[in-house]
C-alpha cells in the first residue's frame, strides 16, 4: 500500500508539471492572471510524509520549475512557503493521532476543509511568486493584482480538477 | 543542550522553513545578480534539448507567418539592392579597405523557448559559445525590430533577455527629431505589444505614428526600426517625457531572431573603461 501511494504521488509529479510546463505556461488571461497548478501536487502529499521530506520535495519541485522558467529560486521559496503553511494548517485542524484518511483530498476531507486549505497554501504560495519575481515594492499594488487574480486563477483550476477525480468510496 | 535540541525539534516545521526559505531567497538574489555562475537554467543541456523537441509542433504552426516575415524581410532587401545599384556610377570614388567597415555581422538562430506572461520573460535560442556568441550581444528580429540581449551562454545554446523584462533598457532615438531615450517594458506593463521610453528630455516636440529607432549607443547598431508612438501625454511627475509606442515586434510569434556581433565592442569596452568611473 505503501509503495503504492510512492507511485501514484510520482506519477502525479510528472502529470501536473508537464500539463505546466506545456501548456499552462503559455496560458494568461488577459495578461494579467496565470494559474500554477502544480501546487496541487504539494497539496496532495499524504498526511504522513515527515517534515523533512515535505521540505525536500517542495524544494525539488519549485527548483524543477525555476529551471524550465528561467527565474531560479522564485518557485523554490515559493513551494516552502506553501509547505509551510500546509504543515501548519494541518496541524491545527487535523488531530495527529488518527489519520483516518491517507491523503486531504476533496473526497476524503470535504469541500469545506479543503476550500480553505487550498486557498490559503495557495496565496501563501502566490504572494512569495509574485513578490519575488518583481523584486522590488514601487509596483506593489500591481503585483498584488496580478497575484490575487492568478489566484483565484489557480484555486479554480486546482478544485476542478479535484472535483474531477471525486470519489467518496473512502467515507 | 537536551532541552535546545527539544525546542528545535518541537518546532521542526518552522526551522526547517526558515532554512529552505533562505536557500530560495539566496537563489534569487543570485539570479537577479549581474554575474552568476550556476546554469540552472535553459541553457541547461537538458532542458534546452527538452524544450527544441517541443518546439518542433509550434514552429510546424508558424510555417506561414514565418514565410510572410521572410518575404516581407527579402522585398526589403530587394529594395535596399536597387538603391545600391542607383548609385551614380560615373563618380569617381576611391574605396579603401571595405573589410574594415563591416562593424556589425548577424548570426540567424532560431527560438526554441518563448513566454510573455511573465513579468520577467525570457528567450532561449539555439545558437550558443560555439557559433560565437557571448553575453551582451544585441539580438533583432527578421525586419521588425529588437528583441533583446543575450544573458547567459552555454556551448549549443544562449537566454535572451527579452525586452518583456523588468531590467531590459535599450538606448533609442525618435526619428524625425533624433530625441534620445531608454526604452523600457514599464512598471505596470503586462502587454507584449507596447513598451515605454523614458527619460526623453522636455522640450522636444513629440508627435503620434512617429517612429522610433535604436540610436546606436549601447549593443545595437543605429537605426532599428523599434515602434511607433501612440500616446505622449504621461505625467510622471519628473523632468523628462514618458512616451508610449507600439512595438513593430510581435514576441507572441517570434520563430527566428538574428543575434548581432559588434566587431568592435571589445575595442569600444576596454577604452570606455579607461575613463573615470562618472557615476
Amino acid at each position: 500500500m505503501n509503495s503504492k501511494i510512492i507511485l501514484v504521488n510520482i506519477l502525479r509529479w510528472f502529470i501536473l508539471l508537464s500539463i505546466q510546463i506545456l501548456l499552462l505556461r503559455n496560458l494568461s488571461f488577459y495578461d494579467l492572471a496565470t494559474p500554477f497548478t502544480y501546487i496541487l501536487f504539494l497539496l496532495l502529499l499524504p498526511f504522513s510524509t515527515p517534515n523533512v521530506i515535505l521540505y525536500l520535495i517542495a524544494f525539488g519541485t519549485g527548483l524543477t520549475l525555476d529551471v524550465f522558467y528561467d527565474t531560479l529560486g522564485v518557485h523554490t521559496a515559493a513551494c516552502v512557503a506553501l509547505v509551510f503553511v500546509r504543515i501548519l494548517f494541518i496541524s491545527v485542524t487535523v488531530s495527529r493521532d488518527n489519520f483516518d484518511e491517507p491523503e486531504p483530498t476533496l473526497g476524503n476531507m470535504g469541500f469545506k476543509w479543503f476550500g480553505l486549505y487550498a486557498l490559503l497554501c495557495t496565496f501563501a504560495h502566490h504572494i512569495v511568486l509574485f513578490l519575488l519575481e518583481a523584486f522590488k515594492l514601487t509596483e506593489l499594488s500591481y503585483t498584488l493584482l496580478r497575484c490575487l487574480l492568478s489566484g483565484i486563477f489557480t484555486l479554480f483550476t486546482v478544485i476542478l480538477i479535484e472535483f474531477i477525480f471525486y470519489n467518496r468510496k473512502m467515507r | 543542550m537536551r532541552n535546545l535540541w527539544i525546542f528545535i525539534n518541537r518546532y521542526n516545521a518552522f526551522f526547517l522553513f526558515v532554512i529552505f526559505f533562505t536557500i530560495g531567497i539566496i537563489l534569487t538574489v543570485k539570479n537577479n545578480a549581474y554575474q552568476r555562475s550556476v546554469t540552472f537554467n535553459s541553457t541547461n543541456e537538458v532542458v534546452g534539448h527538452a524544450y527544441e523537441k517541443l518546439n518542433v509542433f509550434k514552429r510546424y504552426m508558424n510555417l506561414g507567418s514565418v514565410n510572410d516575415s521572410l518575404a516581407f524581410e527579402n522585398a526589403k532587401l530587394n529594395t535596399a539592392l536597387l538603391a545600391l545599384r542607383n548609385i551614380d556610377s560615373a563618380k569617381n570614388t576611391v574605396v579603401k579597405d571595405t573589410a574594415t567597415h563591416v562593424q556589425y555581422t548577424y548570426l540567424a538562430a532560431r527560438v526554441i523557448k518563448n513566454s510573455i506572461t511573465l513579468r520577467n520573460n525570457i528567450i532561449t535560442i539555439n545558437k550558443g559559445a560555439l557559433d560565437g556568441i557571448e553575453s551582451g550581444m544585441a539580438v533583432i528580429s527578421a525586419g521588425r525590430g529588437v528583441v533583446g540581449i543575450i544573458r547567459d551562454v552555454s556551448p549549443h545554446l544562449a537566454t535572451i533577455e527579452s525586452l518583456l523584462n523588468k531590467d531590459a533598457k535599450i538606448s533609442v532615438s525618435i526619428k524625425s527629431t533624433k530625441a534620445l531615450g531608454s526604452l523600457v517594458w514599464g512598471d505596470r506593463n503586462s502587454d507584449y505589444r507596447t513598451a515605454f521610453i523614458k527619460d526623453v528630455p522636455n522640450h522636444f516636440k513629440v508627435k503620434l505614428k512617429d517612429t522610433v529607432i535604436t540610436s546606436g549607443f549601447g549593443s545595437f547598431p543605429p537605426g532599428i526600426q523599434v515602434g511607433t508612438i501612440s500616446n505622449r501625454g504621461i505625467s510622471t511627475g519628473d523632468n523628462f517625457l514618458t512616451i508610449q509606442i507600439n512595438l513593430f515586434n510581435d514576441f507572441s510569434t517570434l520563430q527566428y531572431v538574428y543575434v548581432i556581433k559588434d566587431k568592435l565592442a571589445e575595442e569600444q569596452k576596454a577604452l570606455e573603461s579607461k575613463l573615470p568611473n562618472e557615476q
